[in-house]
């Protein structure tokens, strides 16, 4: 039996510590808080579904830009060499750090890589009020994904990387890297945009 | 409505879609799972206390290598020269560049530490049901969750640094077993705050439901 409308209240628990709130309508951009912990409950965010498509869209495009053109050029002693974003973990395969390139592989290009598709492929059906084959599944997955896309804390290991060559060499940045920071960009805005209680609750009255 | 938790009304909050249901939708082997997103249902996370003890034990065994060992080793013209976490944080400092190495100082050293003392704690206070301070607590874990993947900074700084610098005879980074080890660190605490259940330290504050 589904409780999510009971006697027409919704009824929310706080994930924090579990207490029972009976949901309100909020208005744009406000939010709720639970009375005992104060843990966020939901948010009202504006034309949510719309702003989260659009920026995974654009996230997926800087995200091939990121993969394909040169990443950064290292310049020492009048020679120069170039990498991609994957030589690292390439590198790092050679070099017998199977376990660390695993990992790198997988929260800097596999994880990002599937949430914004995994993103665009249910919420687009979604906004044309269809549900796609899987669709919860899929957005259920997304959501455990979430903490494990680190695109952003790359971008940060980039930085101090250039940091700590710039004393001794030169570090020329390449298209990919540009496509890197705006990628960080479109997937954080992706992300501050999504309201995954308005997915789930479309869920309820689409179409499978 | 009078103040009471899901629990106590014999209800289940859906960690994934939130939904609130009874527990009645069952899988195929049996298990109960949520009526609208699938996921496992259950009044709090399994063994969640015995699972984050786990990880934090050995995430701390860890935590020794990943500091003593070196985390990566610059070569340049047959001389190497080991960098361990402390000490890449150091040379920061030693460049100038204030506020990267005050980053990476929190990202690699204070993160980590903040994430075992904490879960340590966290996990302790629902071990011996304690009564004090819930809310500052369910603080803490939220800090604690928040915070933990940014101590990967040094592991990424590491990919990038090999991959940039392989002059074989002139200047090579080989990465260290320290990088390994702190990498698993960054896992383990992470994987502890997924599994521990601040609704626990709720729990041992109100009177048994049943």
């Amino acid at each position: 039996m589904k409780m999510g409308n009971t006697a027409g209240h919704f009824i929310i628990a706080c994930q924090d510590c579990d207490l029972l709130h009976r949901q309100r309508l909020l208005h744009d951009g406000e939010r709720a808080t639970c009375s005992r912990c104060g843990a966020v409950l939901y948010r009202k965010k504006r034309n949510s579904l719309d702003y989260t498509l659009v920026f995974s869209m654009t996230a997926l495009v800087f995200f091939l830009m990121a993969n394909v053109f040169p990443f950064m050029t290292f310049k020492y002693e009048g020679r120069v060499q170039e990498s991609v974003l994957f030589t690292g973990v390439k590198e790092l395969f050679v070099q017998d750090m199977w376990a660390v390139a695993t990992l790198v592989l997988f929260v800097s290009v596999v994880i990002p890589l599937l949430k914004v598709i995994g993103m665009i492929y249910v919420l687009l059906p979604l906004k044309l009020h269809h549900q796609p084959w899987q669709a919860r599944r899929i957005f259920r997955f997304v959501e455990v994904l979430h903490p494990w896309a680190m695109v952003d804390v790359y971008m940060l290991g980039v930085i101090v990387a250039m940091v700590k060559l710039n004393d001794f060499a030169t570090i020329l940045p390449g298209a990919a890297l540009y496509s890197f920071a705006a990628l960080l960009i479109s997937m954080a805005a992706a992300g501050a945009a999504l309201d995954p209680h308005d997915v789930w609750e479309r869920f309820d009255v689409a179409k499978e | 409505m009078t103040p009471m938790t899901a629990a106590q009304a014999s209800l289940i909050s859906c960690t994934t879609c939130r939904l609130v249901s009874r527990n009645r939708s069952l899988s195929i082997k049996g298990d109960a799972i949520c009526p609208r997103c699938g996921a496992k249902l259950a009044h709090r996370k399994p063994n969640s206390l015995t699972r984050a003890w786990a990880m934090i034990i050995a995430a701390y065994i860890l935590y020794i290598p990943a500091n003593v060992y070196p985390i990566m080793t610059v070569i340049s013209f047959g001389k190497g020269e080991p960098d361990t976490i402390l000490s890449g944080v150091e040379s920061l400092i030693a460049s100038g560049w204030w506020p990267l190495a005050v980053l990476v100082f929190f990202a690699s050293i204070i993160v980590p530490l903040i994430k075992l003392f904490g879960l340590t704690y966290l996990a302790a206070s629902v071990q011996c049901k304690w009564q004090w301070h819930p809310k500052q607590r369910t603080m803490l874990y939220r800090i604690t969750e928040a915070v933990g993947r940014w101590s990967m900074i040094d592991i990424f700084m590491i990919t990038i640094l090999v991959a940039l610098v392989r002059l074989e005879a002139i200047a090579t980074i080989e990465p260290g077993a320290g990088a390994t080890s702190f990498a698993a660190v960054v896992v383990l605490t992470m994987f502890a705050a997924m599994s521990f259940d601040p609704r626990l330290m709720w729990d041992a504050i109100e009177p048994r439901h049943d």
